[in-house]
C-alpha cells in the first residue's frame, strides 16, 4: 500500500449527502422556522422583538452557514455536482413536500390570512404579532400578513443570495447582479415603502408604493384609490404618479433597447430576486422542449392581453363616471391606449415582418383586433362598461393573475416546475420587455465560432427553459424575448462558448447565423 | 432518391444526415449499435457527475429524426459486403444502400497491459462506457487512471464527484506532455494536485492485478510499487473502431483510408470522423484527428459530395478546447510542445497561477501563427481571422482586446498582457 495523500476534506462521500456543517445548518434554520410555526398555532412568545430576531437570525444564520458548508471547502467553480441525485434538486420527495408546503403557505397567505393571525379591526394574533415590534420599529404600524411575507421574502433573497454568490464567486456578472438584487429588495422593496408610511397623517396619504415595481407587473399600480391618493398628496403624490407611467413607457424600453430586459428581470425585479436567489436550486427544472415554447408563448401573451384589457377598463371606467375629478378624460385615454398599441404592432411590422413566426403573426393581429374591438365597444356606448363588468375583470386578474398564478403557481412550485415559472409563462411585464429585446435591443447571447461541443449544460441550467445549445451548436446568436440574462448558461459552459453582449447594432446582424461549423473552409452555403 | 447509409450516430455521421437532408430528398437511415438517439459524447462525464441527465445530453429532440425523414436503425453492422452494396447486422439482417459513410468512431486503445480485461478495468468513450463505470463505482474506494490527457483528467474529475480517491499515471513529465509545453502543462499539473490527485508523473502501468473474482485488486508500476484500487481507468488515447469492416475489401490502415473527398478506395463509400485517416491530411496534419469539430466538417463536406456537389475537405485554422477540472482551455493555430525553430513564444500567467496566455509567431516574418489559452476566453473568429491572414504579431498585440470573450465585469488581464508582450516583441 502505498502513502495516500490523507487530505480528503474536499471530497465529502457522493454528493447527495451533506456534511456535518451542513447538518447543524439544517438544524439552526429550522429552528428558526419553527419559531414562526409555533407563533403561527398561537404559541405566546413573551419578548416578541427578541423572539422574531432570533427566528429571523436563525433562518438566515443557517442558510449561509449551509452555503459555507457546500462550498467553503471547494475551489472556485462551476458547482452542479450531483445536482440530479439529490431529492430537492431533482423532483424527489423532499422537492414535493417543499413544494406542498411553500404551496400551503401562499394558498394561506393569499386566501386565509386569518389563520396567520390577521383579525380586521382588532389587534393581530398568532405569527403576524411576532412581526408587530419589527413592524411599529419601520412604519409605526402594527404589522399585517403581507408585512410578514415582505420580510421573510426580503430575508430569503438576501440569505440565498448571500449563498449565490459564494456558489458563484468566480464570476463577477453574478456577485455584481446578486448585489443588485439584494439591494433593491431590501431598500425599495421593503425598508422605503415602511418609512414612507411613516409620513402619512390624517391629511396626507401616499398609497403603498414600491417604485421599482412597474405596471403590469404591479397591475393594480392605477387603481382608483391609489391614483386618488397620489394627486391628493401634492407633489410627491404627483411624483410617483408620473414616474409609474414613465418607468413602462420611457424608462423601460430605453433601458431595455440599451441592456435587454435583464436590467430589470434579473437586476431589480423582485420576483426575479427571490428566483434567483432561493430559486436557483430549482434552476434546471424548467421544461425546454419545443411544446413548452409554443404554450409559454400563448399564455404570456394572452397575460399581456388580459392586463392591458384590464387596466384599460379599471381606468377609463373611473375617468368615465367621475370625469369632473380628472384633466384627463376617458376618451383621450382610450385614445392614447389605442395608438400606443398601434404603433407597437405597426413597429413590429414594418420593420422586424421576417422575423414573426407563423404563430406571432396570428397572435399579434388577432390580439390586436380583439383590444381594439373591445375598446371599440366601450368607446361607442357611453356608460356600459366592456364586455364584462370592470369590478369583476380586476377581481379575476388579482386572483387569477395576481395570487394564483405569480404566487401559489410560480413561487409555490419552484421545486416542481423550475424557479421562473411565473416569469417565464405569466408575467406581463416581462412578456413587453421580451417582445422588445427580441425586435429592438442590442443585447444578446453571443456563440463563440466553433467551439460549441452541444454538451447540452447551457439548456439544462437555462431556468427559462430556453434550448440555448439549439443556437449555440449552429453558431447563431441567442435572441430570445424570454432571456432574462441571468448569465448561468455562459458561466456553466465548458468551452467558453457564450457571451452575453450589448452589441453596437441592433439590427439584422443579430440574429445572423453560420450554417456550417466556424472555420470549416472547403463548404460555402448560401443560406 | 437514392438510400444513404450511415454507420455511427455519433457528431459525425449526425451532422451527415442533416447536411444531406437539407441538401437533397434521399433517404437516409442513421445506424448504431450504442444508443438509439444521439447524444454529445464529450457530455458523458456530466451524467456521472449529477450535473445533467441522459436526456439533457441529447442536442435534439426525439421527434427530431422523425420530423426531418432521418431513419434511425438500432443495430451491430457486424460486416459491409462493399460490391453488393450490403450492410450485413449481427441480427443477420441485411440492409442495402446506395451510399455508404463510415462514422464508426473509436474505442479506447489497450497497449497488452496483463490484466487489460479483468472486471472493473475500462476506458470511457462510449454510452456502456459510462453505465460500466456506474458499475463498477459501487465500493470503489479509489481508482488508478492510466494515461495522462483529456479522457484522464476526465475521469478524475468524476471520480472526485463521487469523493473516490484518485491516482493518476503520466508517462510524461507533466500532464498531456504530448500535447502541451512545458508552463501550460505544469500549469494544469498544479491544478490537477490542488484537486488532492495523486498525481504520479513518468509512471507507468506494469500490471494490473487481480483478486480471486477476477476483478482488478491492484495495480503494480514499472517501478515495482503496487497500489491497492478497486478501478483501473484506460485512457491512454483511443483508436479507431474498424474491426467489423473484416472482409478487407475497405482498405483500411489503422483507420479506414480516404481521399479529401473523404472517399475510400470502394466507389460510394465514404469515411468520417474519428474513424476515418487520411493517405495525407489536406491540411498536412495529423492524418487522424479525434475531435468533435473536425468530425462535424467531416460530415458538412461529406453531405455535399453525396449530394452532388463534389466538395474537398479544407478544415481551416485548428481549434480546439477542453476544461481540466475548473480551468478553461482554448488553443488556436498549432501551439507545439516544442516550439519550432522560427517561433518565437510570448509566455504570460497570472499571479494566481491558473491563467495563461501564450502567443506563437514566426520570427522570420513576425506572423501570428498560435495561441494557448487557461483560464481565459478567447473570441475564436477573432484568432481565426489573426492566424489565416498571417497578421504581424504587433497587430495582434495592438488589438489583442478585439479577441476578449470573457464575461462582462471580469477581470481584464487584457491591458497588462499587452504591456509584457510588447515590451517582449522586437
Amino acid at each position: 500500500m502505498n502513502q495516500i495523500d490523507k487530505d480528503i476534506t474536499m471530497v465529502s462521500g457522493p454528493p447527495k449527502d451533506i456534511n456535518i456543517t451542513q447538518k447543524i445548518a439544517t438544524f439552526i434554520g429550522v429552528a428558526g422556522l419553527l419559531i414562526l410555526v409555533l407563533a403561527a398555532f398561537n404559541v405566546n412568545f413573551p419578548n416578541k422583538g427578541l423572539w422574531l430576531a432570533i427566528a429571523l437570525a436563525s433562518i438566515a444564520g443557517g442558510i449561509i452557514l449551509f452555503s459555507k458548508g457546500a462550498y467553503g471547502n471547494k475551489q472556485e467553480g462551476i458547482k452542479n455536482d450531483g445536482v440530479w441525485f439529490k431529492g430537492i434538486s431533482s423532483r424527489g420527495f423532499v422537492a414535493w413536500v417543499a413544494g406542498i408546503a411553500m404551496t400551503s403557505f401562499y394558498v394561506v397567505l393569499y386566501f386565509f390570512e386569518g389563520l396567520l393571525g390577521a383579525n380586521p379591526g382588532a389587534a393581530n394574533t398568532g405569527v403576524i404579532s411576532l412581526f408587530d415590534p419589527l413592524s411599529r420599529m419601520l412604519s409605526g404600524n402594527d404589522a399585517s400578513q403581507w408585512f410578514v411575507y415582505g420580510t421573510l421574502y426580503t430575508v430569503a433573497i438576501v440569505a440565498f443570495g448571500i449563498k449565490f454568490m459564494w456558489k458563484y464567486r468566480n464570476n463577477k456578472y453574478e456577485r455584481l447582479r446578486t448585489f443588485s438584487v439584494m439591494f433593491f429588495q431590501t431598500g425599495f422593496a421593503f425598508i422605503i415603502p415602511e418609512l414612507m408610511a411613516r409620513l402619512n397623517s390624517d391629511t396626507f396619504k401616499l398609497p403603498y408604493t414600491d417604485i421599482k415595481s412597474i405596471w403590469p407587473l404591479n397591475y393594480g399600480n392605477f387603481d382608483q384609490y391609489r391614483v386618488d391618493e397620489y394627486i391628493n398628496a401634492g407633489n410627491v403624490g404627483l411624483f410617483l404618479l408620473i414616474f409609474g407611467v414613465a418607468s413602462i413607457l420611457i424608462v423601460t424600453p430605453i433601458m431595455t433597447y440599451k441592456f435587454g430586459k435583464r436590467w430589470y428581470c434579473s437586476w431589480v425585479c423582485g420576483c426575479g430576486g427571490l428566483a434567483e436567489t432561493a430559486g436557483d436550486p430549482f434552476r434546471q427544472l424548467s421544461d425546454k422542449s419545443t411544446a413548452a415554447w409554443k404554450v409559454e408563448r400563448w399564455v404570456i401573451h394572452s397575460v399581456v392581453v388580459f392586463s392591458v384589457v384590464m387596466t384599460t377598463a379599471v381606468i377609463s371606467t373611473y375617468l368615465g363616471y367621475d370625469s369632473e375629478k380628472y384633466w384627463f378624460t376617458k376618451d383621450t385615454f382610450l385614445l392614447c391606449v389605442v395608438s400606443i398599441l398601434t404603433l407597437v404592432i405597426g413597429l413590429l411590422f414594418a420593420f422586424r415582418r421576417d422575423e414573426l413566426m407563423k404563430d406571432a403573426k396570428i397572435g399579434a393581429i388577432g390580439y390586436f383586433a380583439i383590444v381594439l374591438a373591445t375598446i371599440g365597444l366601450h368607446y361607442s356606448s357611453a356608460d356600459s362598461i366592456f364586455l364584462i363588468e370592470t369590478g369583476s375583470l380586476r377581481q379575476s386578474y388579482g386572483f387569477l393573475i395576481g395570487a394564483v398564478f405569480s404566487g401559489v403557481i410560480g413561487t409555490g412550485f419552484y421545486p416542481i416546475f423550475g424557479n421562473r415559472v411565473w416569469c417565464r409563462f405569466g408575467c406581463p411585464m416581462a412578456a413587453i420587455m421580451g417582445m422588445q429585446q427580441r425586435f429592438f435591443s442590442k443585447f444578446r447571447i453571443t456563440t463563440n465560432g466553433g467551439q460549441c461541443i452541444s454538451c447540452g449544460n447551457c439548456s439544462t441550467y437555462c431556468e427559462m427553459g430556453i434550448d440555448v445549445k439549439a443556437y449555440a451548436q449552429k453558431g447563431q446568436n441567442i435572441v430570445r424575448s424570454s432571456c432574462v440574462g441571468c448569465g448561468v448558461c455562459s458561466a456553466v459552459c465548458p468551452r467558453g462558448v457564450l457571451k452575453l453582449e450589448n452589441g453596437e447594432d441592433s439590427g439584422d446582424s443579430r440574429y445572423d447565423s453560420d450554417p456550417i461549423t466556424f472555420g470549416n473552409d472547403g463548404v460555402k452555403l448560401n443560406v | 432518391m437514392k438510400h444513404i447509409a450511415i454507420i455511427g450516430n455519433g457528431i459525425s455521421g449526425v451532422t451527415a444526415a442533416r447536411h444531406i437532408r437539407k441538401l437533397s430528398d434521399h433517404k437516409i437511415t442513421l445506424i448504431s449499435a450504442e444508443t438509439e438517439h444521439f447524444f454529445s459524447r464529450t457530455a458523458l462525464m456530466y451524467v456521472y457527475m449529477g450535473h445533467m441527465k441522459p436526456e439533457h445530453i441529447k442536442p435534439y429532440e426525439d421527434h427530431f429524426w422523425a420530423k426531418n425523414r432521418i431513419d434511425l436503425k438500432m443495430g451491430f453492422v457486424s460486416n459491409v459486403d462493399a460490391s453488393n452494396k450490403k450492410l450485413l447486422f449481427d441480427s443477420g439482417e441485411e440492409m442495402h444502400f446506395d451510399d455508404l459513410i463510415i462514422a464508426s468512431g473509436s474505442k479506447p486503445n489497450k497497449f497488452g497491459w496483463k490484466g487489460q480485461d479483468l472486471d472493473g478495468v475500462q476506458g470511457l468513450y462510449s454510452w456502456q462506457d459510462l453505465e460500466l463505470m456506474e458499475e463498477n463505482s459501487v465500493n470503489c474506494d479509489r481508482a488508478v487512471i492510466v494515461g495522462g490527457g483529456l479522457i484522464g483528467i476526465e475521469m478524475a474529475e468524476m471520480f472526485l464527484s463521487r469523493g473516490i480517491k484518485v491516482t493518476f499515471l503520466v508517462r510524461e513529465k507533466r500532464f498531456w506532455g504530448s500535447v502541451l509545453p512545458k508552463e501550460e502543462g505544469e500549469l494544469v499539473s498544479r491544478h490537477i494536485l490542488s484537486h488532492h490527485v495523486d498525481l504520479r508523473f513518468e509512471t507507468e502501468l506494469d500490471e494490473i492485478i487481480p483478486d480471486e473474482n477476477g476483478r482488478v485488486k491492484a495495480i503494480r508500476t514499472k517501478d515495482g510499487e503496487e497500489i491497492m484500487c478497486q478501478f483501473v481507468g484506460l485512457t491512454a488515447g483511443v483508436g479507431p473502431n474498424t474491426s467489423f469492416l473484416k472482409d478487407g475489401s475497405v482498405a483500411l490502415n489503422r483507420g479506414v483510408l480516404v481521399n479529401d473527398f473523404l472517399e475510400t478506395n470502394i466507389p460510394n463509400v465514404y469515411s468520417i470522423g474519428d474513424c476515418a485517416e487520411f493517405h495525407q491530411h489536406p491540411t498536412g496534419r495529423r492524418n487522424m484527428e479525434q475531435v468533435w469539430y473536425t468530425g462535424k466538417m467531416m460530415g458538412e463536406t461529406v453531405a455535399q459530395t453525396i449530394c452532388g456537389n463534389k466538395t474537398a475537405y479544407k478544415p481551416g485554422v485548428w481549434f480546439n478546447s477542453a476544461k481540466f477540472f475548473d480551468i478553461e482551455y482554448q488553443t488556436y493555430g498549432w501551439v507545439w510542445a516544442e516550439p519550432k525553430e522560427n517561433e518565437a513564444i510570448l509566455y504570460w500567467e497570472h499571479t494566481d497561477g491558473k491563467k495563461c496566455l501564450k502567443l506563437v509567431y514566426d520570427m522570420t516574418d513576425n506572423s501570428f501563427l498560435a495561441a494557448n489559452v487557461f483560464g481565459i476566453r478567447l473570441r475564436h473568429k477573432v484568432l481565426d481571422y489573426w492566424i489565416k491572414h498571417k497578421t504581424k504579431i504587433k497587430v495582434v498585440l495592438q488589438n489583442l482586446e478585439d479577441a476578449n470573450f470573457e464575461p462582462e465585469f471580469y477581470e481584464n488581464s487584457f491591458p497588462e498582457i499587452k504591456k509584457q508582450f510588447q515590451s517582449q516583441i522586437p
